[in-house]
């Protein structure tokens, strides 16, 4: 292949608009230069052939080829989230572009900024059941942030442009952009982005002074506070992060995290209550409940995070800053609402916090609140037993504190991926995460066949760092074909499935709600995961006992090259503590001794 | 909370976007997608160069989800300005209703008579039957609807609701 022979070139100009003549996919691919991308995640295509073929006479972006569209929009989300820039996503009309549905409402759940470009038939032919045209901008409209049907040559740089201010200002999210094929073959003129890019577009990020101020001014008279973090502090950049952990710090008082918010907060600190929710800790969810002051920073009060709702938070005064207007009062009415990007409120509380006199109404008294948070503390919800005889069935929680510590004593960063299921929640719980951006998990949408997708998008991201899937084997064969790519670009991914042979989530909800019949959630007739891995030219290992589990962490994380680790354990195992659906924060399951009865409103809820 | 705000009530959602195609679908999609009802809805280019179009939405919700119903609308891509505007806010609302009635003898001299009390306009006739054209409040054109039924009302096509504040306030 001979690709560096005809080279485009797609360097930036000067400003202005250039009058050379390129064909709109050239215009594209300069758009994307210009944009600073430097992998695009995709697929190709009839619609799109020529947008392929300008990507073959260029050196500026590399393009990953997945094996499945719906992987591309995965990756390009990891790829965005660990870096903190856009994924960008390439795929044909038709099935291309339908088989990203569940990456971009994924993306747009958990706030991912994405731009994904389709291939659509050509302009005359829209309309007319052509072959493998679908109506891609109506299809994705309630998945996207935004989307456009290009119509014509001239709209085709300033759209691009827009799509990426678009997808990571404001509140991120996916934004698709469908070319028709004629547009990509004919001319098209190059501009630079628009001024105005959209004009009725204007998210609002700076917070007001007064509602800080009063924000603030009822947290210096709070007794019993409580910071509540999510995504929305990820998303403002590891500097929010930084501002978050001052704040904390200054202000003395507790912080727990959603399953977004994971990584903010550095795991250890002695002011973190780990995560909070269906399956967060005792301390967390008993001091959500308890709070007099409740500080919601970037985080949406989920239902996974409320539980009933009737009984969230009783009595707490509340505040809640974020970044979408929309979502103050969503859910839970609140006496403080705060519209503007978290790194820019947190910043302006710590500013607030030194000039506000301490005594507004009360002296801060928050020991006592920290004596009854250590009580909880004890109850060591998250603790488990494993039996440490060499034959012993390794339970889960044991395998992923072990791939912890053994991945923690390798020094490297360390970025974690994973699927959807109980073994999802065991990583939340015991993988502590030190730095935000290593957290990679599917929020919102919960959408299985994530992790092995976003684990290419990590490693494709930092090619240096340490990339693990924690895996479920039900999770991973939902989008296992990307074992194919990740031996394509030799990407060292390791995939620790917990495999309990059991869709095991599935399979604790109905032993809590449905008398323990297991309605098709058994993973019957997998695959030998060791020969699997070996066919898809990487390493195949297995734990079976606990007696060879750091063996084969420790091979796993010392080869050099893709690993598919199979570790057997508990299949009865069940993801503790719960709140189960229906009851409140107080009323958590501690473990599988205390049958509490699950309400009929319980039984309705998902 | 306040059981008057936990009440629904109506409200005209005045919505100000950028007149680019899927515009509408966004607002109808935000809509049916988060379960909001739209009693009526009326849509047209409002400006000189005819890139924005007004929507106007009539809908029955309570003050809460009224709010919640103006953030989700606001931060659509293409949308300027939302103006909700229910019984408390002073507005203007009127719509128009096109109604057909086919009516021959006695009903056809008391339809006419009616109209007339109405101030809806026959914009057509033949020997059996009126179009009649009324514009005013949806209550209006409610009752005159009703008073047409005995007397030969056949069809009946309304504008829905055009929806603008009183005085110098706009959206
Ligand atoms: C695409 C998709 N389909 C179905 C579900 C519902 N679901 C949630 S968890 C789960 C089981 C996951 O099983 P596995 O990957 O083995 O993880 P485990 O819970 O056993 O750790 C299922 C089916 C989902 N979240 N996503
Ligand atoms: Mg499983």
């Amino acid at each position: 292949m001979n690709a560096a022979s005809h080279q485009t070139d797609l360097k930036p100009h000067a400003a202005g608009t250039d009058t050379t003549v390129l064909s709109g996919a050239e215009v594209l691919l300069r758009v994307l230069v210009e944009q600073g991308v430097e992998v695009i995640f995709g697929y190709p295509g009839g619609a799109v052939l020529p947008i392929y073929d300008a990507l073959f006479r260029q050196n500026a972006i590399r393009h990953v080829l997945v094996r499945h569209e719906q992987a591309a929009v995965h990756a390009a989300e990891a790829y965005a989230r660990s870096t903190g820039r856009v994924g960008v996503v390439l795929v044909t009309s038709g099935p291309g572009a339908t088989n990203t549905v569940t990456g971009l409402l994924d993306a747009m759940l958990d706030s991912i900024p994405v731009v994904c470009f389709s291939g659509q038939v050509g302009v005359p032919l829209i309309g007319t059941d052509a072959f493998q045209e679908a109506d891609t901008t109506g299809i994705t409209r309630p998945a996207t942030k935004y989307n456009y049907l290009v119509r014509r040559p001239e709209d085709v740089a300033p759209c691009v442009h827009e799509a990426f201010h678009i997808a990571r200002s404001g509140r991120p999210g996916p934004v698709l952009v469908d070319l028709p094929k004629n547009l990509m073959v004919g001319p098209a003129s190059y501009s630079d982005a628009p001024r105005v890019p959209h004009p009725s577009y204007h998210p609002q990020t700076e917070p007001g002074r007064d509602v800080i101020a009063r924000a603030v001014a009822a947290m210096k008279g709070a007794r019993r506070p409580l910071f509540y973090t999510g995504g929305g502090i990820i998303n403002a950049g590891p500097e929010a992060s930084t501002a978050l952990r001052r704040l904390v710090e200054k202000t003395g008082f507790p912080c727990t995290s959603t399953l977004m918010g994971l990584g903010a907060m550095p795991a250890g600190d002695r002011r973190f209550l780990g995560m909070l929710g269906m399956h967060g800790t005792y301390e967390a969810n008993m001091a959500t409940h308890g709070c007099d002051v409740l500080i919601a920073l970037g985080s949406r009060f989920d239902d996974r995070v409320t539980g009933r709702l009737d009984a969230f938070s009783p009595g707490s005064f509340k505040i809640h800053a974020d970044i979408d207007p929309s979502q103050i009062n969503k859910i839970v009415p609140v006496d403080v609402g705060i519209v503007g990007d978290a790194r820019r409120v947190i910043e302006m509380m710590l500013e607030e916090w030194d000039c506000t006199p301490a005594n507004t109404r009360q002296p801060i008294d928050v020991a006592q609140w920290w004596h009854q948070i250590s009580e909880w503390r004890k109850i060591d919800s998250l603790g488990f037993s494993q039996d440490m005889a060499p034959d012993a069935i390794i339970r889960p929680q044991y395998a992923i504190r072990r791939l912890h510590e053994l991945a923690t004593a390798t020094g490297r960063d360390t970025y974690v991926s994973t699927e959807v299921g109980q073994h999802q929640m065991w990583a939340a719980q015991h993988f502590g995460f030190s730095k935000p951006n290593r957290w990679l998990t599917s929020g919102g949408l919960g959408t299985m066949g994530y992790g092995l997708p976003a684990a290419v998008g990590a490693q494709v991201a930092h090619p240096d760092a340490l990339v693990i899937d924690i895996a479920g084997e039900a999770s991973t064969l939902m989008n296992i074909q990307e074992l194919s790519t990740i031996a394509q670009y030799r990407l060292p991914v390791k995939v620790f499935i917990l495999n309990n042979q059991y869709m095991g989530m599935v399979r604790q909800w109905q032993e809590l709600l449905h008398d323990s019949r297991y309605s098709e959630s058994y993973s019957a007739a997998l695959p030998d995961f060791v020969k699997l891995a070996e066919s898809f030219h990487g390493r195949g290992l297995r734990a079976t006992c606990v007696g060879e589990l750091d063996g084969v962490i420790a091979d796993m994380l010392a080869h050099p090259g893709p690993v598919v680790a199979d570790i057997c354990v508990a299949q009865d195992e069940n993801c503790y503590p719960m709140i189960p659906s229906g009851a409140a924060h107080n009323q958590m399951l501690l473990g599988p001794d205390q049958d509490d009865e699950i309400s009929a409103e319980g039984r309705m809820l998902v | 909370m306040t059981t008057q705000q936990e009440s629904p009530v109506s409200a005209v959602i005045s919505i100000q976007v950028e007149n680019e195609s899927g515009a509408l679908a966004r607002v109808i999609g935000l809509f049916s997608g988060r379960g909001y009802n739209i009693e009526s809805l009326t849509v047209a280019a409002v400006d000189e160069t005819r890139r924005q179009s007004r929507i106007n939405i009539v809908t029955t919700a309570t003050q809460r989800v009224l709010e919640q119903i103006r953030a989700q609308v606001e931060r659509l891509v293409p949308v300027y300005r939302v103006s909700v505007m229910t019984a408390a806010d002073p507005h203007v609302a009127r719509e128009m209703a096109l109604v057909k009635v086919i009516a021959s003898g006695e009903r056809r001299a008391d339809a006419l008579r009616i109209a007339q009390a109405f101030r809806a306009h026959p914009v057509d006739a033949s020997a059996t039957s009126f179009v009649f054209e009324l514009t005013g409040a949806t209550d209006k054109l409610d009752a005159f609807i009703d008073l047409m039924r005995p007397l030969g009302l056949a069809e009946v096509s309304r504008t829905g609701v055009a929806a603008i504040a009183r005085g110098a306030a706009i959206l």
